[in-house]
């Protein structure tokens, strides 16, 4: 069924009794020729990148839960392509680029909503950094402004800009940034993937594979063994719990971050904004609950859930930013696992296993990555060489020196 | 969360920086493979985790602490003295 005014129309007169599945909760095959593990927005993404871009239908997507229950479906929303190297700039605009055109190409509202992503800084030196980052960025040919205080006073004037401890002295602004709904992301490449034939199976967890002859051809699994000539992990923070199975450590610490909604108020801030002296990131859903969140807690965590501590700091960071947000109630906190790498940035590559290809090491920064991520590990996984703007995201830059540590912090995950 | 210090008692996770991985070892340096090993790759298990903290807040003690990675329960900690090292 095709989306559109005139399918809403009918359906309303029909009392909406006729709406179909939005895909097919399929039972898996005995055999596929490219398995996704991973049911969250990167594997559905890649998913529908192998059927529509490379013709590769006989897909399965095998979720141990149900699609989009991992970190899909925890983010804070926030879109953007406002990286500093040259290793990531070409990756996340070109994710960019797909994201303003993803709602045409998937026939689904994912409320791209592209309100612009200000980072605020608080020091000379801290905007000197920032418009190192902007130039970075419009030499890629990605939009960037760097504003004074007047500017930032115009767009955003509920901060506190009398704050004599971080002052506001400027910000950099992406006006094509801003956030998009990420359950429906899931469900709009759910949707396309399944209808061009891809088998999404949930509740089917990988509990090891199959090798022979030192190749991986196969997965057990809760729901029997599948075989396939190739498959992707793309499983986020859970990567070592796969990779370990097949006898291979990865570069990878697992991390929880949280985030917050609060109750629902009056349209208070129109794009997303991000503190300069601290971690610490808002927007506003269109219910009008403000999303916000800030840094990982710091330690190694599969339990999707954080501590106080650093509730607390979010807490500080969006009063440091916003005092007029002193009385707002906390609505619900949850946490994710983030697979937090030794650089701070992605993999997309083959492993040392023949079979088994690899996209993880997102870090906190996995879901605006979403459309480029699928791109990139489609391209891989139906022709075995990296796709130009991911090329350099290795598996071995680690063992050959080639980080992309946009922060600087070196091998120290929880730092990045 | 909280970590019992040996010297000062029960105390909160804020009162501690967290370092990682307690197995890690520093290899021979001329054994580039080993220290690349050391330097990046990591189990990162769910479940029991050997774990290196610093009371920077406390005693200022490196504690090596057992820690449930699923559910943050802390089944042990012990002093370091230079049993674990990077």
């Amino acid at each position: 069924m095709r989306y559109s005014i005139f399918s809403l129309m009918r359906q309303v007169l029909r009392g909406h009794r006729d709406w179909t599945p939005a895909w097919r909760d399929a039972a898996p095959k005995r055999s596929y020729d490219v398995i996704v593990v991973g049911g969250g927005g990167h594997g559905l993404a890649t998913a529908h990148y192998l059927a529509k871009v490379h013709g590769i239908t006989n897909v399965a997507v095998l979720e141990k839960g149900w699609i989009g229950s991992g970190n899909a479906g925890r983010n804070t929303t926030i879109i953007r392509s406002n990286y500093l190297l040259p290793g990531n700039l070409p990756f996340y605009e070109l994710s960019m680029k797909l994201w303003e055109g993803l709602e045409q190409d998937l026939n689904y509202n994912a409320m791209v909503s592209q309100r612009g992503v200000l980072n605020l800084c608080h020091s000379d030196a801290q905007r000197d950094a920032y418009a190192r980052r902007g130039n970075a960025m419009r030499m890629h040919g990605v939009d960037a402004e760097l504003l004074d205080v007047d500017a930032i006073r115009r767009m955003a004037p509920f901060l506190d800009f009398d704050n004599g401890r971080f002052p506001i002295r400027g910000g950099l602004l992406q006006p094509r940034g801003g956030t998009a709904r990420h359950d429906a992301v899931v469900w709009g490449y759910a949707r396309a993937a399944s209808q061009r034939g891809v088998d999404i199976i949930q509740n089917c967890e990988v509990t090891g594979f199959i090798q022979e002859a030192g190749r991986i051809t196969g997965v057990t699994t809760t729901r029997g063994e599948i075989r396939a000539t190739k498959i992707g992990l793309a499983v986020a923070g859970n990567t070592s719990r796969l990779t370990n199975m097949a006898g291979l450590r990865m570069p990878i610490e697992s991390h929880v971050l949280q985030a917050f909604v609060s109750e629902s108020i009056k349209p208070l801030i129109p794009g997303v904004v991000t503190f300069g002296a601290g971690h610490f990131y808002v927007s506003q859903s269109d219910k009008g609950g403000l999303v916000f969140g800030g840094d990982i807690d710091g330690y190694n965590s599969y339990a999707q859930r954080g501590n106080l501590p650093m509730v607390e700091d979010v807490g500080e960071g969006a009063m440091a930013l916003m005092p007029s947000l002193g009385r707002i109630r906390v609505l619900r906190s949850w946490g994710g696992v983030m697979d937090m790498s030794m650089d701070g940035s992605p993999i997309i590559d083959l492993t040392p296993k023949p079979g088994l290809y690899l996209n993880a090491g997102w870090c906190y920064g996995g879901f605006k990555a979403t459309p480029a991520s699928g791109w990139c590990f489609a391209h891989l996984l139906a022709r075995d060489e990296p796709h130009e703007v991911g090329r350099d995201y290795r598996l071995d830059r680690f063992a050959t020196g080639h980080l992309i540590d946009e922060k600087g912090q070196g091998a120290q995950p929880n730092l990045h | 969360m909280r970590i019992q210090c040996p010297f000062c008692g029960e105390r909160d996770s804020s009162e501690f920086t967290y370092l990682g991985d307690a197995t890690v070892r520093r290899p021979d340096p001329s054994a580039p493979e080993q220290f690349f090993e050391a330097v990046y790759m990591r189990d990162n298990p769910a479940g029991r985790h050997d774990e290196l903290w610093y009371h920077g807040f406390g005693c200022r003690s490196w504690l090596r602490v057992m820690r449930d990675t699923r559910t943050h329960e802390v089944a042990a900690v012990e002093m370091c003295q230079g049993a674990a090292s990077l």
